[in-house]
């Protein structure tokens, strides 16, 4: 099996660094708006600052993968004698909360670490952090060929298939072939 | 589209229960920008002379700024904006923190109140969905703790929360409006809020706010952030100026410890005697100790580069968010040293909802009134509902029990929630003598000095919200020694206005026993000092309209926002074109009908006066001169009225109409010379 290089980009967060400006969530928006910066929108945006201040709670977390249904069963985490919250560092677009959806049309938002064109040197948040609470990193690693994931159009019939049958999507292919 | 403004208010009338959200007319933003500018305009038009604070046409307006919601650093300033029941005048505070973007967000520009609500209600603002609720079983529970009971209520962890404590509640003219991270807290704004039964707001938005050209928005941000950035890294040198005023933002009073400058300069007590060696290493090191102990995490307010307020876990005390001077006033007052007690006598006034500039005085004038026999000893007694004051030598313990009567309503405590002059006045004694340290009606800043400074004499006698910090800032407080360290100083002074600026700065001396023609009181001249102090008041009135931290702008040396680029974030966000002096034109017009609104209420010439204590050493023919060139240089008569010719440039032909049926301003022959007279002048001094 082949070896070959990937790139694995990251964002690392320093939580107790946060001082809850939330000039990230307010820069994520700006990034993701069309026209690029021309509209403001926390509730859009992909990372968002779960706090609860009086509590000593500034928490980034970026929105993850939609996902239909909720998770069976919850996590209460207790670190430095704070207590955080059920879902607090869940990163799941998912129906049993309202955060990482688009405020109009209900979609789920997922953070894409800003790959727009032209391509952004680091994310916006990060960009905009002044505290260095996010820091971005690219490393390049070796992975066996298999390893990779399905790529974008693969992913995307998964999501279909899922939602109408393997044969649905089939007899649609075929439809749509008859045509061309 | 609207840009940076939603372009929509909400209208509550609080007595029918009726609910409009009314588009307002574009071109108030293009006249008026926003925040305190549109406040104004809406005040001038719902009020008449005679309207009282606590009518019900007093409207109670809660506004944002106009670049509140926009990237814009700092941008985050709610004001409250309403009659002052203190003062009788325009009450206008602000607070920081993150009500006004989430307003602007819920898809409003500002929520105005009129009329009075029969049972006490909340507000519940989110997006297009707004009710008025019951809040009856909110009474009594603090202003903080209350945000949180909301915030439960609703299940919408995320709602902004701006709230009043039981001093709010009882009318208190020091009430405060609390608001999570910031607080609204002069001129008894606070009490409106009581007295139109309103407990609280809270607002939640997920809407758009749009920028009229976001990349160039972006870039005039990014210039500021690199500002920024390296002020962060290379403050200014503290050798002539105190370490709080080095950075920007607001006064660093929560990271550095380092008090010398305040506890020796500043008044005691109810503002009557100074100690001058307080600070010593000792202190310090004890200080820093209690400063850094109760201080949990250093926090922001929205969108804002800095850090200027903590979350504080001292002790018992429930936690609470603290900022800048809060720290020291009721050190001061109580007249003890020991930090702790700082830290929880702000846990007990944030919740009752008291304003941490007036209460130390309130409270050390009512310690003085009782060591008089003014206040008898009855008045500190055991009742059924309290316990007894405890003796006066337990300074802390007596400031607290007082607080109690105060946040509770009991006992003396019912009078002294007018603050210094109306309980003084209330009490039976001379006010003048007890309530020492005012200036229309206001405490301010508890500072006692020799030497009239001409600069200051303006500042404290003709600031409209009669609070100092808001006025002073871009000038540094004194001249420095080395005639170097001026040039040091003045080679990156970007923010200044013109070049002239610079000559006084290098011109200016330090006080010294030889004297001269270039130090207080006699310099800087009245023409000069009318120069230097209506640029800063200039700073202070963007900031206001902007609905941006005066730690940013107005009350900061070298700040972040300047006259050279205040109108590069508002061309950029609002789409409104223009530059400097477009945006100083429309400044001058809100300075303007601030100053004429102000005059149609009954103020006067006289009112402008600093606390008569203020120096010891006053000269009262210079003082009289002082204000005449100053009211001459804005366009204002010798009254203090602005002039026909001046409002009708700014285009506020109407407010000289009414000035002129009321008597106020003189009705004068005014020729074309006088026009162009005044034309050029304006030209000279401000470029427009």
């Amino acid at each position: 099996m082949a070896k070959i290089k990937k790139t694995i980009r990251r964002i690392n967060i320093k939580a107790d660094l946060c001082n809850g400006c939330r000039l990230c969530e307010i820069m994520c928006s700006a990034a993701h708006s069309t026209p690029k910066y021309g509209t403001i929108n926390p509730a859009r945006a992909r990372i968002q600052i779960i706090r609860d201040p009086l509590k000593d709670i500034w928490l980034p977390v970026f929105a993850g993968e939609y996902t239909p249904a909720e998770c069976s069963g919850r996590l209460n985490y207790e670190i430095d004698n704070k207590s955080y919250g059920e879902c607090a560092f869940c990163r799941a677009v998912c129906p049993s909360r309202g955060r990482f959806v688009e405020p109009d049309s209900g979609l789920p938002l997922g953070c894409d670490m800003c790959q727009s064109d032209p391509e952004l040197e680091t994310p916006a948040c990060v960009e905009w952090c002044m505290r260095d609470v996010l820091t971005y990193e690219e490393r390049e690693v070796e992975v066996e060929e298999e390893d990779l994931k399905l790529d974008e159009m693969k992913i995307g019939l998964e999501a279909l298939a899922n939602r109408y049958g393997m044969d649905e999507i089939k007899d649609a292919v075929a439809r749509m072939s008859q045509k061309a | 589209m609207r840009y940076a403004e939603t372009g929509y208010n909400l209208e509550v009338d609080l007595a029918t229960g009726n609910i409009e959200r009314v588009q307002t007319d574009p071109k108030l933003a293009e006249t008026l920008l926003g925040g305190l500018g549109t406040c104004l305009k809406i005040m001038w038009d719902r009020t008449t002379p005679d309207t009282h604070a606590f009518d019900p046409e007093n409207p109670l307006i809660i506004s944002s700024g106009l670049m509140a919601g926009t990237p814009a650093f700092s941008s985050n300033r709610t004001l409250i904006c309403t009659l002052s029941p203190k003062t009788n005048l325009l009450a206008y505070p602000m607070g920081g923190g993150f009500f006004a973007p989430e307003l602007k967000y819920a898809g409003y520009d500002k929520i105005i109140f009129t009329n009075k609500s029969p049972k006490w209600v909340y507000l519940w603002v989110h997006n297009d969905k707004v009710e008025i609720r019951d809040a009856e079983h909110l009474l009594g529970t603090g202003a903080i703790e209350v945000q949180d009971l909301i915030r439960e209520e609703l299940n919408e962890p995320n709602a902004q929360v701006a709230a009043i404590g039981t001093a709010g509640e009882l009318k208190s003219y020091i009430a405060t409006v609390e608001m999570g991270r910031g607080s609204a807290s002069r001129m008894g704004a606070a009490s409106v809020w009581g007295d139109k039964k309103i407990k609280a707001v809270a607002v939640r938005g997920t809407k758009d706010v749009n920028l009229a050209d976001g990349p160039a928005f972006l870039e005039a941000l990014k210039d500021m952030r690199a500002f920024v950035d390296e002020r962060n890294h290379n403050r200014l040198s503290s050798k002539n100026i105190m370490d709080i005023h080095t950075g920007v933002g607001s006064p660093q009073a929560m990271e550095i410890v380092d008090e010398s400058w305040h506890t020796g300069g500043f008044s005691w007590g109810n503002a009557r005697y100074r100690k001058k060696d307080f600070w010593n290493d000792e202190l310090e090191e004890a200080w820093t100790k209690i400063q850094y102990g109760a201080i949990q995490r250093f926090i922001s307010c929205y969108a804002c580069p800095q850090q200027c307020g903590a979350l504080i876990w001292h002790e018992e005390d429930p936690p609470y968010m603290a900022k800048c001077y809060s720290k020291l006033s009721y050190l001061f007052g109580s007249e003890t040293e020991d930090q702790n007690f700082s830290w929880k006598i702000l846990s007990k006034s944030f919740r009752y909802g008291v304003d941490s500039f007036s209460t130390p005085q309130v409270l050390a004038m009512a310690v003085e009134m009782r060591r008089d026999g003014v206040l008898k000893e009855e008045d500190f007694a055991a009742t059924d509902e309290y316990p007894a004051c405890p003796p006066p030598e337990e300074k802390q313990e007596v400031f607290l029990w007082i607080l109690d009567r105060i946040g509770k309503g009991q006992g003396i405590g019912k009078i002294l929630a007018l603050g210094t002059k109306a309980a003084a006045e209330k009490i039976g004694v001379n006010p003048e003598h007890y309530a020492h340290n005012i200036t229309k009606g206001e405490e301010q800043m508890n500072v006692k000095l020799g030497m009239l400074d001409p600069m200051y004499f303006l500042m404290f006698a003709t600031n409209e919200k009669q609070s100092v910090p808001q006025i002073e800032g871009n000038w540094t407080q004194d001249a420095f020694r080395d005639p170097k360290d001026r040039e040091e100083f003045v080679k990156d002074w970007i923010h200044l206005p013109h070049e002239r600026f610079i000559k006084y700065f290098l011109d200016w001396e330090p006080k010294s026993r030889e004297g001269g023609p270039f130090m207080n009181p006699e310099y800087p001249t009245p023409e000069i000092a009318s120069d230097i102090v209506d640029w800063m008041e200039e700073i202070h009135n963007y900031d206001d309209s902007l609905g941006i931290c005066c730690g940013m702008g107005g009350f900061c040396l070298k700040p972040a926002y300047h006259v050279h680029n205040y109108y590069k974030f508002v061309s950029t966000a609002a789409g409104i074109d223009v530059d400097q002096y477009g945006l100083r034109k429309i400044i001058h017009r809100s300075r303007n009908l601030h100053r004429a609104f102000q005059m149609r209420r009954g103020m006067t010439r006289a009112d402008d006066a600093p606390p008569a204590d203020h120096w010891r050493h006053r000269f009262p023919e210079l003082e009289e001169k002082l204000l005449t060139t100053y009211y001459n240089f804005k366009g204002w008569n010798d009254d203090g009225v602005p002039t026909r010719i001046r409002l009708e440039e700014l285009d506020l032909g109407y407010v000289a109409d009414e000035l002129e049926d009321l008597g106020i301003l003189k009705k004068v022959e005014t020729t074309d010379e006088d026009k162009e007279t005044w034309e050029s002048r304006r030209k000279e001094q401000w470029g427009y």
